[in-house]
């Protein structure tokens, strides 16, 4: 019997459980499900990105996607889950629609996915992955230290590295946090209001 | 083939990235809860991460020069860009909730002609 | 030790599934053993400190067998789901809670190499996972139907996103002096180099003034994190019967304060790792044994035991430090919680992440990590070996200049060189 490739069967564990949360997530109708589903689908899908070796992306994963964004969501789903909007059937017209053009489009996707013969697997993973941490973080400040040992000139591109938008998306997450907190600030009534009083 | 014994490579994590993208896509389509587009929106941004970091790993196409730590970075953006388009949804579908009373996203309709 | 049983079972996945069994049986008894020890360990601190005597008669002159009469009687206790909850997410919470909780083990080393997976982000995984335990809460919260349940979860909820940010800020304190995430490498950096001598002056805590009140913050942010008095809205009983968990009853009840002690210790580990060297004491007892070789398999592995030991002592001490707290402070109100953490704790965190920046700026070792300079450096001696007249290599032949002696002991330890080191 060949030997147990160990790196693929916990590929299909985690595969199949991203996939079948994503599923039940689609299948569910109840809204604080849908959102306990999902949060197993990402933590799921953080286990793959460790097993690509992506061991930063998969902590991120874990710390920014599950933690931030779930509790935030689960946040909204509490604030409006009452009675009438727990669970909105969709029609079947709409389910039919929707699962036909899906369907077609992960046909699509399929094949696109299985038919290049450099995607196929191409030889048995060896070794511990090497950590990317550092290597990652001195991209974001501007320096490319993966690609410093790169002979080709053509491959050197890119050398400086993600200091712009690394910037760029820390100022937007800024201004995402005020427009936020004022998108959903209490509504006061007119009467109320300081202004409305000095007008 | 068998799974159990043969090694993974790129097509598996494409495969695993559709799945989730398709069922977002679906998910985004038939709710009619705002939250429930919401989560689909997330489905979606997973299912793309999943494909920048099968591409960019070293280990699924040794010897093979891919996108290699691009991949990892641009996911990493994908993350940030989803948890900052959560909390803008979010405080949207709030808003809406304040004038409408309701998440059904069939009922926000005032500017159809 | 996989290899060893390989050896003698016919089925290679046999010797790798028992080889796991045994490591995940060892963390869940850490774990469960653990919380039987913390709560009868609660019940004696808050009776000394209230001057009363504690559980006295179960299991001799300490009643150290009450845990286990309790949770017999627990176990014997109705599983009840109150009709209108949600059942599926009402009966999953208190796993999903223990889950989470359980799952910070996985990266926690015990002492050198001793560890479920050594991940190169160990801190960031752990802080991540034990953010994830709310969940638990929220849905419990959330299925039990309940308005006292519902106004727990909130409040939990909302507690722990906030504590989140002066925590994630404390934590980087330490690895920006270790200039790695790597809980191992963290706590023997704290030993003095190449000496591995371990003095307690050698710790974290005491490096500057600023990791020594940035140890205060973490400690509190943990405190509020893993829900814990003065920080236990979610379950405060004076306002909201018991919290999210009214509705629960025997088992799963247990469940959740299981996992309640388990990140309590999670956290005290994770405390002890970052700034009390983890296993290396405040004195160097391995060093002076002669245990801290790593050549000879027999001392190391009594050098680690001992080193385990030490370190699971400090947790204790930390878990009992946070039980002290408890009972001796007032549970605060909801909006002085969320002061406590948006007005001090999180510009402190932040003050003391730039001046612990400041601090490693002006000795020293300069701003560069020095992991990242060993990068630097080995990548630009791979550049000189293949092209010599490359443009990259001026930028980076300024960079690679040894600046201090700091650097030159944590070269060898850096997260490419060092990567093999890991074992168990």
């Amino acid at each position: 019997m060949e030997p147990i490739n160990w790196h693929s069967v916990f590929f299909l564990v985690f595969a199949l459980l991203a996939c079948g949360f994503a599923v039940a997530v689609l299948l569910t109708s109840n809204i604080v499900r849908m959102a306990f589903y999902l949060v197993l689908s990402l933590a799921a899908t953080s286990g793959l990105f460790f097993l690509a070796g992506a061991d930063f992306v998969g902590a991120m994963q874990v710390m920014i996607y599950v933690g931030g964004t779930l509790v935030l969501l689960i946040f909204g789903v509490m604030l409006t889950a009452q009675g009438p909007f727990i669970s909105m059937k969709t029609s079947a017209g709409e389910w039919t629609l929707g699962i036909m053009v899906g369907g077609l489009l992960l046909a699509v996707l399929l094949q696109a996915a299985t038919s290049i013969d450099a995607w196929q697997p191409q030889a048995v993973i060896e070794g511990d992955a090497r950590p990317t941490a550092t290597r990652l973080g001195m991209g974001l400040l501007g320096a490319r230290v993966d690609k410093l040992d790169e002979v080709d000139p053509v491959q050197r591109g890119g050398m400086s590295g993600y200091l712009l938008p690394f910037e760029i998306v820390s100022v937007h997450l800024l201004v995402v946090l005020v427009g936020s907190a004022y998108l959903a600030r209490p509504k006061k009534r007119a009467q109320n209001s300081s202004w409305e009083g000095l007008k | 083939m068998n799974l159990l014994t043969d090694p993974v490579g790129i097509t598996h994590y494409l495969i695993v990235g559709a799945i989730l993208f398709v069922t977002g896509a679906v998910c985004m389509a038939t709710k009619r809860n705002a939250l429930g587009v919401l989560m689909g929106i997330e489905l979606v941004l997973n299912g793309a991460n999943v494909n920048f970091v099968a591409f960019g790993s070293e280990y699924l196409r040794p010897g093979v020069l891919g996108i290699g730590l691009d991949g990892q970075l641009i996911a990493l953006f994908v993350i940030i860009l989803a948890a900052a388009e959560a909390a803008v949804a979010l405080a949207i579908v709030l808003n809406f909730y304040n004038n409408h009373s309701t998440v059904d996203v069939d009922r926000a309709d005032e500017l159809k002609g | 030790m996989a290899e060893f049983l390989k050896q003698y079972l016919s089925p290679e996945w046999l010797a790798y599934a028992i080889v796991a069994f045994i490591h995940a049986f060892i963390l869940i008894n850490i774990v469960a053993v653990g919380a039987l020890v913390f709560i009868w360990l609660e019940r004696k601190v808050s009776g000394r400190i209230q001057d009363r005597l504690g559980p006295t008669r179960v299991g001799g002159k300490f009643g150290w067998l009450q845990t286990l009469a309790d949770g017999l009687k627990l176990v014997t206790k109705e599983d009840l789901c109150p009709k209108g909850a949600d059942q599926l997410l009402f009966l999953a919470a208190p796993y999903v809670s223990f889950c989470a909780s359980f799952a910070a083990y996985m990266a926690l080393p015990f002492a050198d190499g001793w560890v479920g997976i050594r991940l190169n982000v160990a801190v960031f995984f752990i802080i991540a996972v034990i953010g994830l335990e709310v969940f638990g809460v929220i849905l419990a919260g959330y299925a039990s139907a309940s308005k006292w349940s519902l106004f727990g979860a909130m409040r939990e909820a909302a507690q722990v996103v906030s504590y989140e940010v002066p925590l994630g800020m404390c934590v980087v304190v330490p690895v920006l002096l270790a200039g790695s995430m790597d809980l191992i490498t963290i706590a023997q950096m704290q030993t003095a180099g190449a000496a591995q001598m371990g003095w307690f002056t050698h710790w974290y805590v005491f490096n500057d003034p600023f990791t020594f009140i940035t140890f205060w913050v973490y400690f509190t942010c943990a405190t509020a994190s893993v829900n814990r008095a003065p920080f236990d809205l979610a379950e405060a009983e004076s306002e909201l019967v018991a919290g999210f968990h009214t509705e629960y009853s025997g088992l799963r009840w247990s469940i959740f304060f299981m996992a309640e002690y388990g990140s309590m210790f999670a956290v005290s580990g994770l405390a002890a790792l970052l700034f009390f060297g983890g296993w290396n004491g405040p004195l160097p007892i391995t060093h002076w044994l002669g245990l801290a070789d790593a050549s000879n398999p027999v001392l190391h592995y009594a050098g680690n035991l001992l080193g385990a030991l030490n370190f699971v002592g400090k947790c204790v001490f930390g878990v009992t430090f946070m039980m002290w707290v408890r009972w001796t402070l007032p549970r605060l109100r909801i909006d002085q919680v969320m002061t406590t953490c948006l007005k001090y704790c999180t510009p402190l965190a932040a003050a003391m992440f730039a001046g612990a920046v400041i601090w490693r700026f002006l000795l020293p070792g300069g701003l560069i990590l020095p992991s990242d300079q060993g990068l630097v450096r080995e990548a630009h001696t791979e550049i000189q070996a293949a092209a010599p007249a490359d443009p990259a290599a001026p930028a980076a032949a300024d960079a690679s200049e040894p600046v201090g002696d700091r650097v030159a002991h944590v070269t060898p330890q850096n997260e490419l060189v060092g990567a093999g080191r890991g074992t168990h």
